[in-house]
């Protein structure tokens, strides 16, 4: 089932003449005939939940902003994407960038933005360029610009290149930053749907969120809502990356198990090499690890699927989260430990500093994984590692700490033994990896290569 | 008419305040121990707060109109009250461990050179890790360094000390006309900072020296001068062309060591003062003093004279039904003090024995 990248691999799509031909555009003719408030009902019959991590039901987000009279709102499109692991939105924007741009300007129309930021991630350079083509392509067609057609609705959109600061893609962060300030994450509330760009009412929505904004509009909410299972509706781009055969980008309809996800052939291929799944983080670096007997079925022992509800079923304790799609697979050969450490040394590099179990707690927990790592480490460091990460968690003034927080505390719930084995053998570890132990995926016998 | 109010309970004290009040202002109004401390929040500076997380306290009824708890422990300095809100900030056991957490996490890159530093007596940081922190420390790396930065004849800064709380950064843009300092890098090694390593130069720029909570921010005229346990503040006032001229002499004898501007209960400054009399007017003869000043934080300074320390109307045993660590008196608990002996009347050095064999 494809619904963003139907069209991906047509030559040219990138440009504007094919994306027209393929049916480009079609929803925005749609959307100028209704009412701005008839759009956002769509979304909102459609059950679209934001793509960029959180899962935030979007037609309610959009029904939650402020519309003092005479105050501009802004549509600002988040197109950070940092997170280790999640690489879908580039190639979208790479790729598609008129999908985006056709998303923005329905988005635009149902929240009354007519100045509208795409605010990219600085090592995105390259996409901007090709962001501002498209632009530049749609505003000589009259999809953009004064009184798009004829309805009256000016519409504006700007690319923004980011710093390169992971906290920039935190919503508050980013509007700070898009202001041209220090990219610190404001305190909530007031949240930005009252007081965000310049103190006006702002939606903040991540790229592929807009992006499927147009096969709502195309097909109806309600044929969007049918896609899918239960609250997660519709379909979901998925960034493979790790020990697979097949790494990229997928887009499901999130009714496949994990277990045909990860072996069968039209998705991942199965694991590369002819090794064993050992961990799986579904849905980008910031969401809990589990270990390959979880990531393939629930602790009921049911199977465990692509999506928001069935990857969180048994809350933290033995499930995970979809997130933002940033699909990691960890073979045989992978140490849990040293993964677990990079990951902290990512976060502590990209805590904004500003509150003080972020600040320093990151890099408290960094330097321990370290010496654990380096065969330094003390049994007592578990623990501490443990009661440091629990410190951060829901303590933090933005998420980043609690994305911190939580795949130490998954790598210390689900592989406490590796962490142990590391302290007990510090020579050895330096020298081979724990392997795989009793949370080895139970199902699939290697086939030889 | 009368405002509408708010009612809120603070660890089961009820009191009414303005709506728009946050948690913190309101419990202040209540005072004693079920004021969470804060160590970035400044109430003259807006927009600060919510940093720290010291203040962090547990809504456990949201509103009467929306009774559920909140889901998160809530940092109290930015949190509005709302009417029939329940907070529960000594009373909840998981808002004391998350200050002691917080508490250590402020601790773990801070260099703990109080025998040296200025601030030692009136640190923030030393009230704070000494009422909520743990005994020891877990932290086995080596702390954080900063290369050393000058910012002119007046202020000293000792980067290694700050704990990012952002007052400096506020006071700067809020009370002078330009802000020559900000917040350079991120994470652990941000550090406060002027661009090029510009000298900090404004005729209010010494308040930041005041609104500092840790020896960041020191005085250089004052600079290992004397410790502020051994200086006796009085209020003083002289006509100041510039500020109010309302400030506090830290004197030895005759001679004024320092000069600052006069702080509240919860030490924040009053009124502000401008360079001229804080770093230039340090003689008695430049200022007419008032009288001692009352200082009612249990500070190390007001020792000896524990005039005006506020305690809760509410007694803080029937809150919480333990005995709480109440801002006890140690002249009057202490076997040592005993205010019958006079001291000028032992010959020689006074010795334990002098107090035990007298009195009772």
């Amino acid at each position: 089932m494809k619904l963003l990248l139907e069209h991906a691999h047509v030559e040219g799509i990138r440009y504007y003449d094919t994306y027209r031909k393929h049916g480009g555009y079609r929803s925005v003719e749609k959307a100028f005939k209704m009412t701005p408030e008839e759009i956002v009902e769509e979304v909102k019959k459609s059950g679209l939940r934001g793509r960029g991590g959180a899962g935030f039901p979007t037609g309610m987000k959009w029904s939650f902003l402020a519309k003092p009279e005479g105050v501009p709102r802004h549509l600002v499109c988040n197109a950070d994407e940092s997170e280790p692991g999640t690489f879908k939105d580039r190639y979208l924007m790479e790729f598609i960038p008129h999908l985006l741009i056709e998303g923005l300007i329905v988005s635009s129309f149902a929240l009354g933005s007519s100045m509208t930021y795409i605010y990219i991630r600085g090592e995105y350079a390259w996409i901007v360029d090709i962001l501002e083509q498209a632009i530049t392509e749609a505003k000589n067609n009259g999809w953009l610009g004064k009184n798009i057609l004829n309805s009256g609705f000016d519409c504006e959109i700007y690319v923004q290149r980011g710093g390169g600061a992971y906290i920039c893609g935190e919503e508050t962060a980013l509007i700070e930053s898009l202001e041209g300030k220090r990219g610190n994450p404001r305190i909530k509330p007031p949240f930005p749907a009252i007081q965000g760009v310049w103190m006006r009412p702002t939606v903040v929505n991540n790229v592929e969120t807009l992006a499927a904004v147009v096969p709502i509009i195309n097909n109806g909410g309600e044929a969007y809502a049918s896609i899918g299972v239960g609250k997660s509706t519709g379909t979901k781009l998925l960034s493979v990356c790790g020990n697979v055969k097949k790494q990229g980008i997928y887009e499901i309809d999130m009714t496949q198990t994990v277990e045909e996800f990860i072996f069968s052939d039209e998705y991942c291929g199965g694991i590369a090499n002819g090794k064993k799944l050992k961990a799986c983080i579904p849905g980008g670096s910031s969401v809990p690890i589990l270990p390959a007997n979880l990531t393939l079925k629930t602790a009921k022992g049911e199977a465990r699927y692509m999506n928001y509800e069935s990857l969180a079923d048994g809350g933290f304790a033995t499930g995970s989260m979809m997130g933002s799609g940033g699909f990691i697979v960890l073979d045989e050969d992978q140490c849990v430990v040293r993964h677990t450490m990079t990951l902290a040394r990512f976060y502590n590099h990209e805590s904004c500093g500003q509150c003080s179990p972020c600040r320093e707690g990151t890099g408290w927990m960094y330097k321990i994984l370290k010496n654990i790592e380096y065969g330094k480490g003390k049994m007592s460091d578990i623990d501490l590692l443990w009661d440091i990460q629990r410190k951060i968690e829901g303590n933090t003034i933005c998420p980043l700490g609690d994305a911190a927080a939580w795949p130490v505390a998954a790598a210390i719930r689900h592989f406490r033994d590796e962490f142990e084995w590391h302290v007990n053998n510090p020579d050895e570890a330096q020298n081979r990896n724990y392997g795989l132990a009793h949370y080895a995926d139970p199902i699939h016998v290697p086939v030889s290569a | 008419m009368s405002e509408p109010k708010f009612k809120v309970t603070v660890d089961n004290i009820t009191i009414e305040v303005a709506p728009g009040t946050t948690i913190l202002n309101a419990a202040r109004m209540i005072g004693g121990d079920v004021t969470p401390p804060a160590m970035c929040y400044y109430s003259k500076l807006e927009g600060s707060g919510g940093k720290c997380r010291t203040c962090l306290v547990e809504v456990s009824k949201g509103s009467e109109k929306d009774p559920r708890p909140m889901p998160k422990l809530v940092a109290s300095c930015r949190t509005t009250v709302m009417d029939g809100m329940e907070v529960k900030n000594i009373t909840s056991d998981k808002v004391l461990e998350a200050r002691k957490g917080v508490v250590e996490m402020l601790l773990v890159n801070h260099p703990l050179d109080c025998p040296v530093c200025d601030q030692a007596g009136e640190c923030h940081l030393q009230d704070l890790s000494y009422e909520h922190g743990a005994s020891g420390t877990r932290y086995e790396f080596d702390r954080r360094t900063f290369e050393k930065e000058d910012l002119g004849d007046f202020i000293s800064l000792h980067m290694t000390r700050c704990i990012l709380c952002y007052r400096c950064v506020y006071t700067a843009e809020q009370l002078t006309n330009k802000r020559e300092h900000g917040v350079l890098d991120r994470g652990d090694h941000a550090s406060i900072s002027t661009l090029l390593g510009k000298s900090l130069d404004n005729e209010f720029i010494g308040n930041v020296i005041d609104v500092c909570p840790v020896g960041a921010l020191t005085d250089k005229t004052f600079r290992f001068k004397n410790r502020v346990w051994f200086t006796k503040p009085v209020d003083a006032h002289r006509d100041c062309p510039t500020c109010s001229g309302k400030a506090r002499l830290w004197l030895r004898g005759d001679e004024v060591f320092r000069v600052t501007a006069r702080k509240d209960e919860w030490g924040e400054v009053e009124e502000w003062i401008c360079n001229d009399c804080r770093f230039h007017k340090k003689e008695t003869k430049d200022w007419v003093v008032e009288g001692p000043s009352k200082i009612s934080r249990h500070s190390v300074i007001s020792q000896g004279h524990y005039v005006g320390v506020k305690k809760a109307p509410v007694l803080i045993d029937k809150v919480i039904g333990k005995d709480p660590k109440l801002l006890m008196d140690i002249h009057s608990i202490s076997d040592v003090n005993r205010p019958e002996i006079e001291l000028s009347k032992i010959a020689g050095p006074a010795h334990s024995n002098d107090f035990k064999d007298t009195g009772k």
